[in-house]
């Protein structure tokens, strides 16, 4: 039915949209959700190869890991933003940058 | 269990004493401390005790027992380790035992209240330990080694108080003398190791017996006649006890070691190490040659005679002792040259005996002479001078009468240990005198000067021992109120010095005979002659033998001869005052003068050795500082340095200029790059993204 | 009509994703995404992954988003339910990301897949992920626990106050 190419250039989009938001943004919190868009990506990609190419479910397990990395990431990244927070007042990336002063 | 376990524990326990006084003997003062270390002193004296016990049970002159262990491989060469237990050891170890354990107990009242008490004690335990150490070496190089600990623990002793200049002045005057000597012996000791290949006594004799030794000459000694070489080793190990048993020209240290504490003297400037030298030739006496032999005659004869000379007129009571003392050693010295091998080490442990008694009832005197004076607030008069005393004997019987034993046995009178061992010396050099022709000296007919050295020494010592005794003991007390405030020494000093006037009769040294006229004995029995391993021209030991035994009552009779016309004039002069003693030191004059000042042997090494060594020092300092220093040094100095101007602008120029450039194009670089590092991690992002983007568009054109 | 559903939901992540990427509202941006997981959860659905559709809302939507959602409250004095959120670097970012979507796409439309023979569809994929993670996969599966206790106890300690 449909082509794999749809389901890649689906995926395309989600992590050029990722990486865009992680460049451009400075809210730390908008950053974590650029990481989620690419993770997503990479998962729709490797559960689209496994169907189309491998056909296997090796590849849904890949994609299983990733999640679970995403959750663990996630869960890091927003203490150390709670700890920026305690620190700055605010959470914009570009006003951590102590290591350059 | 073997006596070499024993002798083990014996050389052990006055090293844990020395260990205990150094780090917590300061802690127990006032506690008493001091008994740890007496007691395990005591101990090794029980365990000396027990070992005596079982060789007069076997009595076997020939009993030995040895163990040793490799301590150092040179591949080739090994040092060794090792242990001799025989007669000669057991005898020694006990004589040590005897008199340190009995100085031990006396220094308890002699030193209290001393500002160092426990490091005295501990002292004495190093000292102790190496003393047994060279005792129970079986080899040179081990034996050298607790000599060196000897003249350290001396060294330290004698400069206990070094809060008085002279007492520090004779502590390195004992050392460094001591060092002369020893280099001797060390240079000996190579000639030893590289010619024989070992240094212990039993293999040395052997391969000097089996022809090995004469086999080994060669490479630096080549050419050297084998023979010569022996004899040239024999001297020069010999210079070791010439350094520590003060034997001419090297006596110069021991009056003046007299500066240590007085039971220190009895221990080591008496007894126990200035007898190590004599230890050592008897160790190595196999190995002398006839020529050796000669030469340490001499050695021996002139100082007995010489040190005697001086101790005529010597007021301090210790200096007479202690020129005695020299003398005395020299005795035994002659002796072992003259061959009489068995009469000097005799004449060693009966010495040991009535010297170290004679020391420490000296200071008993000068113990009770200080409190006198303490009490009488005297801080002037000398307290160890004779002419302040006189008359003690009814205030100090004890030690007035040991002291009476004491200077019969070193007189020569019998019924006492001096007369057992003295006279077998003087047989000994009456015997060499008549019937040996072998060695330089006897070659030369200067044989009799032996007897001649010997008998007139004889009477010069009863002269001067009865001199003291009548100074000290008879006559009028010299001031008053310093002999009111005398009485007896404690009990801690009494009994220390009773033992040691027990042990100056004849009857220990000559059981299980009771002839007090010697020559019989356990002694004579387990103590046996060392036969001679020198390969050609030995020291006829049979002839001498004859000798000895026909030498005998000739001698006894002229040595109790001169014993009786010493002690005579001494009563003449000193106890009648039927001659006045001032009047013949007028008509002696230069004699008397000399006497009194030594010989003047100091100035002459003053002013002989020491001043033109300085001055050549002096010399050598100043051409360095002033001509090589000015000329040659801080020429090349000059030069080096305008070298280095010139260089330097070149560095300036060239070198640090190419450096510099680099620098200005990177700090350059560094300035503009410096905008790309903004320190927000996105700009990082998108310059990784446009380098994934560069690396892709390669890639593809 | 599959078709028809397919494309939609493709839109829909497309959309919701750019409204993550550009809307200048954070609450916009979060509830979008939000879309975006749903969407991407019906894509899987479309690829026979039944088992990580779910745990993709699971996860996802109600661990991740929750926590995302946590952040930004605790991070933010709320005054209005807009958040604004600023940018900075937008047209080189466009710019770059433009060109790295473009050459993705090219990329993959210009190679040819080794596409599977058979076209058998997955009955369920839950017992074949089950028997893999409890048989080839253990070790990772245990590992990947200890991360878990990893992070739980680091996010723990890190968003303590008094570190």
């Amino acid at each position: 039915m449909h082509a794999l190419s749809s389901y890649l250039i689906l995926s395309a989009l989600l992590f050029s949209l990722g990486l865009y938001t992680v460049i451009t943004r400075k809210n730390a919190v908008a950053i974590l959700m650029g990481i989620e868009l690419i993770l997503n990506a990479a998962n729709v990609n490797f559960i689209a190869f496994s169907k189309f190419v491998t056909h296997h479910v090796e590849g849904h397990l890949m994609a299983v890991f990733i999640i679970m990395l995403a959750a663990a990431e996630a869960a890091v990244a927003l203490a150390i933003i709670l700890n920026l927070y305690n620190d700055h007042g605010n959470i914009n990336v570009d006003e951590a940058n102590a290591l350059k002063r | 269990m073997p006596m070499v376990n024993l002798s083990i524990i014996i050389l052990v326990l006055p090293l844990i004493s020395f260990v205990f006084q150094m780090f917590f003997g300061r802690r127990l003062e006032g506690k008493k401390g001091e008994w740890i270390s007496i007691s395990l002193v005591l101990v090794t004296l029980l365990l000396a005790i027990i070992m005596f016990a079982n060789m007069l049970f076997d009595y076997q002159p020939d009993f030995r027992q040895e163990a040793q262990f490799t301590w150092l491989n040179l591949g080739s060469f090994q040092l060794e380790m090792g242990i001799l237990v025989d007669n000669i050891t057991i005898i020694m170890l006990l004589v040590v035992a005897i008199i340190s354990g009995l100085v031990h107990i006396y220094s308890v009242e002699y030193m209290k209240d001393d500002v160092r008490y426990s490091r005295y004690f501990g002292f004495l335990g190093i000292f102790t330990f190496s003393m047994y150490g060279i005792t129970i070496a079986n080899n040179l190089f081990m034996i050298y080694c607790f000599w060196e600990l000897v003249g350290l623990s001396s060294y330290l002793l004698i400069g206990h108080w070094w809060e008085k200049k002279s007492a520090a002045d004779a502590g390195k005057k004992a050392f460094i003398v001591n060092r002369i000597g020893d280099i001797g012996m060390f240079m000996g000791l190579m000639i030893v190791a590289t010619v024989a290949g070992t240094f212990n006594y039993e293999l040395l004799f052997e391969r000097i017996g089996n022809g090995a030794w004469a086999a080994g000459v060669g490479g630096l000694f080549g050419g050297v006649d084998p023979n010569t070489l022996l004899t040239w080793a024999g001297v020069l190990i010999f210079m070791g006890a010439i350094g520590k048993s003060a034997q001419f020209p090297l006596h110069v240290w021991l009056p003046d070691a007299m500066e240590g504490p007085t039971p220190v003297s009895a221990l080591i400037h008496a007894a126990t190490m200035v007898a190590a030298g004599v230890y050592l030739t008897v160790r190595i006496f196999p190995m002398l040659t006839p020529n050796a032999m000669s030469f340490i005659a001499l050695i021996g004869g002139f100082t007995a005679f010489f040190a005697a000379t001086i101790a005529i007129t010597q007021n301090d009571i210790k200096k007479v002792l202690a020129y005695s003392t020299v003398s005395q050693l020299g005795y035994m010295i002659m002796a072992l040259g003259t061959g009489a091998y068995v009469a000097g080490f005799f004449h060693l442990v009966t010495h040991a005996m009535f010297k170290g008694l004679l020391f420490l009832a000296s200071g008993s005197v000068i113990h009770m002479m200080h409190h006198s004076l303490h009490k009488l607030g005297d801080h002037e008069t000398d307290a160890q001078d004779m002419r302040n005393m006189g008359g003690l004997r009814t205030k100090m019987p004890i030690t007035y009468t040991v002291f009476l034993i004491a200077s019969l046995s070193i007189s020569g009178i019998p019924l006492f240990s001096g007369f057992l061992s003295k006279d077998a010396i003087l047989a000994g050099t009456w015997a060499y005198a008549a019937h040996i022709h072998d060695g330089w000296l006897a070659q030369a007919h200067l044989g009799w000067l032996l007897p001649f050295f010997g008998f007139s020494a004889a009477l010069i010592t009863a002269f001067y021992m009865f001199r003291l005794m009548f100074m000290t003991f008879h006559g009028e007390p010299k001031n008053k109120a310093i002999f009111d405030n005398m009485h007896e020494a404690p009990r801690l000093i009494t009994v220390p010095i009773m033992v040691l006037g027990a042990l100056s009769t004849w009857i220990f040294f000559s059981l299980p005979s009771f002839n007090p006229l010697g020559g019989e004995g356990w002694f004579h029995h387990l103590v046996q002659q060392a036969k001679s391993v020198v390969p050609t021209g030995a020291f006829d030991a049979e002839t001498f033998a004859h000798g000895l035994h026909a030498a005998h009552y000739p001698a006894m009779y002229t040595s109790l001869i001169v014993a009786g016309l010493g002690i005579g004039l001494a009563v003449l002069i000193y106890l009648l005052r039927e001659i006045d003693p001032e009047k013949i030191a007028i008509r002696l004059g230069v004699l008397y003068r000399g006497s009194l000042n030594k010989w003047y042997m100091d100035e002459i090494y003053l002013h002989g050795i020491i001043r033109p060594f300085l001055k050549g020092c002096g010399a050598v300092a100043t051409f360095d500082m002033e001509i090589y220093d000015h000329y040659v040094i801080d020429g090349v100095g000059r030069r080096v340095k305008s070298l280095a101007t010139g260089t330097g602008v070149a560095d300036d120029l060239v070198v640090d200029g190419a450096v510099n450039l680099f620098g200005i194009i990177f700090q350059w670089l560094g300035w503009t790059l410096k905008f790309v590092q903004t320190g927000k991690i996105q700009n990082y992002l998108i310059y990784v993204l446009i380098g994934v983007l560069m690396v892709y568009l390669i890639n593809v054109f | 009509m599959g078709e028809v559903i397919f494309w939609v939901i493709w839109a829909l992540v497309a959309v919701s994703a750019m409204v993550v990427a550009f809307s200048k509202n954070l609450v916009y941006s979060v509830f979008s995404l939000l879309a975006t997981f749903i969407g991407v959860a019906g894509i899987y659905i479309f690829l026979n992954a039944d088992f990580l559709a779910v745990t993709q809302i699971v996860i996802y939507v109600g661990g991740i988003l929750v926590l995302l959602v946590f952040g930004i409250m605790l991070t933010n004095r709320i005054v209005v339910a807009k958040i604004t959120q600023s940018s900075l670097q937008r047209t080189t970012g466009l710019v770059v990301v433009g060109a790295i979507f473009l050459v993705l796409v090219l990329t993959l439309l210009n190679q040819t897949w080794p596409l599977a023979t058979s076209a058998a569809e997955f009955d369920s994929t839950v017992n074949n992920i089950g028997e893999l993670l409890f048989g080839d996969y253990l070790i990772l599966f245990e590992v990947a626990s200890v991360l878990l206790l990893g992070a739980l106890i680091g996010a723990a300690t890190l968003a303590r106050k008094e570190l």
